[in-house]
């Protein structure tokens, strides 16, 4: 559209950019091996994609396709949609983030219809998907953790210590008083208190933030392991008994099919994510707190010449990530309804800080890689529970090699806020 | 209250208030090499006294004895340092010396096994330490020890060679593993500006699902069980003992002292270890020195997974014998504090890493004997760490005055 007015001005021809070659290839390679692999010589059987849950509205039958045939069908689609991307390539034509999401769902479709088929599986789709969010909540608060902190200079590796602290105070406080509401009070709590440290170290003695971060991972590792061994496991029924946040569907946004039970029937703590991720995406971008926290996170000097009290602004911003990130360690144990378990967040922070990354510290593009991480998890999960021909492992692995490219610089620039991790001295 | 420097910190040993643009790079270098050993002891016993209070406060009898504080404060402080003084010397016969055990053989036996628990810990952590005093932050050491113990390991059973031949074929195995494992975040780093510190996190997990992906594999583990956990490694392969059985104290070791040697004699007497050192300095000036920085960033890199694959091998060939899902244990995080500890230089690293190992060895006594459990040993270990990154906080704890600018020593 644009390009062409471009093109037709000779003077402006210059000033193209190079075309952007890396796409179009991933997708021409997607493509061939959705049509080659799931398609041509695909596995013969059926797969069933289950949607129905036990007590649905409206019973949805079970889809049954065949696998040869969905995988042909789908290969020939995303080969089309392959050659199409390399058109708009050639024409430099930008597409938007809707291209990229309808090739990787198709592309998941076919290969879901290739692993299903042969072993006569039934893929529980809804399980699928609302294993994906569950296992996205705490990356994604993770990760919008990860977001203010680093928006505001302070670099937060200690999300994993943050996660799994919150995870223990809500374990331990929903126990003691009874009440799973009680726990999702008390996480926030925790998770800030690890950011008091975070911002002691950080802001008044200008040690690395990286630093303090890993080691703040280990010593949050170490005191509720320590408690968990003495205190918790002691006397189990008062300190670490299950508590279950329950679930409050939403009246008929609950009722659709598929998404509307994975989405709208959920407990509190998942609708707090919506309202975070939304809250922030505007915040961020749009309010005065949004602008003086990147200020303070790309120029600390011109923001403190213009009277923002820097230091200040980023400690706070840091101590209500750490709130942030307390709520997601809650999910792990009230929010699943499991008692407390060493490590149990396994990692988890990393990943929230992978995903950050990968969303380019924005709000929007984190929940996106949250969600991926999420999804390819739950589908290792579902996969192995079939039986498939695809190791567990392989599929779990993906993630963190698209995080590695997307580091790389694979796709597009990515830039972490400016001044990061450099402590503020006047 | 814009800025938040306490007036009873004056000035925390360097100052970072320098070039913006490359204060991360330096004052990393700097709070790493500047403090003094005094500040590192009284870390370890702040440490130490916050350590025992953790298990004082989760111990049942000290709580129930503080509960009738006012009726017996003697009874109550009485139970506080038999139950701490208890937990703490098994920790030491665990580690140093047992002067309860029978034979002089196992009464110096903790001592070997805490120098079997640092081994890995040394030349990984000398892997870490490497590439702090670059500049680079290689939190990779976990991704770069399973590799190498993988290959190693891998080797150690798949081929069959002659005795200390087939070792040193495996050892070399695992620093190969390494490089290249720590070469991809080095050359990503040098050619497009990606982070090392998430390109190594995510290739700790990589390494770890790649791990758990081969242990499956028939023709891998060379096991036709279903246990995810390879065949023993061949004896020709295992790295031999420096001492008669009970003790279980391995020519790895002597590897970690030989690498210790090695990266000392890289960063003092040699002109790529003064390339290192002055990228980690300050990259701009080494650039303008005719230093070229991403080749730089790519060969410390190397050599820094090869320490830490070479860590995976001294594991695999001397301890464990065998691969499993968890042969890296947590060396790789437990590590990064040691090269912490170690201050980055090489014979700090060393004896952080024996000091660790100490704790390793020591906490598993202090578990079975005295029911605390050898969590406390992170507690312990990570608080370290921490004040000993901050020196200004320990000197205001402990009211000591501020060195008059300190110059590095080196």
């Amino acid at each position: 559209m644009t390009a062409q007015t471009v093109d037709n001005t000779p003077s402006q021809v210059k000033a193209l950019a190079p075309i952007a070659w890396k796409f179009p290839i991933v997708y021409t390679i997607l493509a061939l091996v959705s049509f080659i692999f799931f398609g041509l010589i695909g596995r013969d059987g059926e797969t069933t994609f289950r949607v129905a849950t036990g007590g649905d509205f409206f019973a949805i039958p079970d889809v049954v396709i065949s696998s040869t045939a969905a995988g042909l069908a789908l290969g020939i689609i995303v080969v089309i949609m392959a050659a199409v991307s390399i058109y708009v390539a050639i024409k430099r034509i930008s597409l938007g983030s809707w291209f990229p999401m309808l090739f990787g769902i198709l592309f998941v479709v076919s290969f879901l219809a290739w692993a299903g088929g042969g072993s006569g599986g039934v893929i529980p789709l809804t399980t699928l998907l609302a294993g994906a969010l569950a296992l996205s909540v705490p990356l994604i608060f993770g990760a919008m953790c990860g977001l203010v902190g680093e928006r505001s200079g302070i670099i937060n590796i200690a999300i994993e210590g943050q996660l799994l602290a919150g995870a223990f105070l809500a374990a331990v406080v929903a126990s003691v008083v009874k009440n799973p509401y009680a726990g999702l009070l008390a996480a926030p709590i925790a998770g800030a208190l690890v950011a008091v440290v975070l911002t002691f170290f950080a802001v008044k003695y200008w040690v690395n933030q990286i630093i303090i971060g890993v080691v703040l991972n280990v010593l949050v590792v170490g005191v509720t392991s320590f408690l968990y061994s003495t205190v918790l496991t002691q006397d189990p029924e008062l300190w670490n008994a299950r508590q279950k946040l329950p679930n409050l569907p939403i009246p008929i946004l609950s009722d659709i099919p598929v998404l509307g039970r994975v989405l709208f029937d959920q407990n509190i703590l998942v609708y707090i994510m919506y309202v975070v991720v939304i809250a922030l995406q505007i915040f961020v971008f749009r309010s005065k707190w949004g602008l003086r926290m990147r200020a303070v996170g790309e120029h600390p000097k011109a923001a403190d010449t213009v009277g923002i009290k820097v230091n200040f602004t980023r400690v706070r911003n840091t101590l209500l990530a750490g709130a942030i990130a307390g709520l997601g360690g809650a999910f792990f144990t009230v929010g699943s309804g499991l008692a407390f378990g060493k490590e149990m967040s396994a990692g988890q922070g990393y990943i929230a800080l992978a995903a950050m990354i990968l969303g380019k510290w924005n709000p929007k593009g984190a929940l996106l890689a949250a969600l991926l991480f999420g999804f390819s998890k739950s589908l290792g999960n579902t996969l192995q529970s079939i039986g498939t021909p695809v190791a567990n492992e392989l599929l779990l692995m993906l993630p963190y090699i698209v995080t590695v490219f997307a580091v790389a610089g694979f796709v597009g620039r990515v830039r972490p806020p400016a001044a990061e991790g450099v402590p503020y001295v006047k | 209250m814009t800025t938040d420097i306490s007036p009873a910190a004056p000035s925390p040993a360097p100052p970072p208030s320098v070039e913006a643009e490359d204060g991360k790079q330096q004052s990393l270098l700097q709070e790493i090499l500047s403090g003094s050993w005094l500040v590192s002891l009284l870390a370890v016993v702040v440490a130490l006294l916050l350590g025992g209070v953790l298990i004082a406060v989760s111990n049942a009898e000290v709580v129930a004895a503080a509960e009738n504080f006012f009726a017996a404060p003697g009874e109550f402080f009485s139970t506080l340092f038999q139950t701490v003084g208890n937990a703490y010397s098994a920790l030491f016969r665990g580690a140093v010396f047992d002067w309860e055990a029978r034979t002089t053989e196992r009464a110096i036996r903790p001592l070997t096994e805490s120098m079997v628990s640092g081994t890995p810990l040394i030349l990984t952590g000398l892997g870490i330490a490497l590439a702090f005093r670059c500049g680079l932050f290689n939190i990779g050491g976990q991704g770069q020890v399973i590799l190498g113990a993988t290959i190693a390991g891998f080797l150690g059973y798949a081929i069959s060679l002659p005795p200390i031949v087939h070792m040193l074929i495996a050892v070399i195995g695992g620093i190969v593993g390494g490089a290249i494992w720590a070469g991809i975040a080095g050359v990503l780093k040098a050619r497009t500006g990606a982070n090392e510190v998430i390109v190594t996190i995510m290739l700790n997990s990589i390494a770890g699902y790649a791990l758990g992906y081969l242990l499956k594999q028939n023709w891998f583990t060379h096991t036709n069980s279903a246990n995810p956990q390879s065949r023993v490694i061949d004896d020709s392969s295992q790295m031999f003992l420096l001492l008669p059985p009970p003790f279980r104290l391995h020519f790895g070791f002597i590897i970690a002292i030989l690498a210790t040697i090695f990266v000392w004699w890289l960063l003092e007497r040699s002109t790529i270890g003064f390339e290192f050192k002055a990228v980690g300095a300050n990259p701009h000036a080494a650039r303008t020195a005719g230093i070229s920085v991403s080749k730089v960033t790519v060969t410390v890199m190397i050599v820094a997974g090869a320490l830490a694959g070479l860590g995976g091998a001294a594991q695999v060939l001397g301890t464990e014998f065998k691969l499993t899902g968890g042969i890296s244990g947590s060396i790789g995080f437990d590590a990064i504090t040691v090269a912490l500890l170690g201050r980055s230089k090489p014979l700090g690293t060393l004896l952080a890493g024996l000091l660790f190992g100490a704790f390793k060895a020591g906490g598993y006594l202090m578990q079975s004997q005295t029911g605390t459990p050898i969590d406390i040993v992170l507690v312990v270990q990570s608080v370290i760490v921490l004040l000993i990154a901050a020196p200004p906080l320990v000197r205001s704890i402990f009211r000591l005055p501020t060195p008059v600018l300190k110059r590095k020593e080196d």
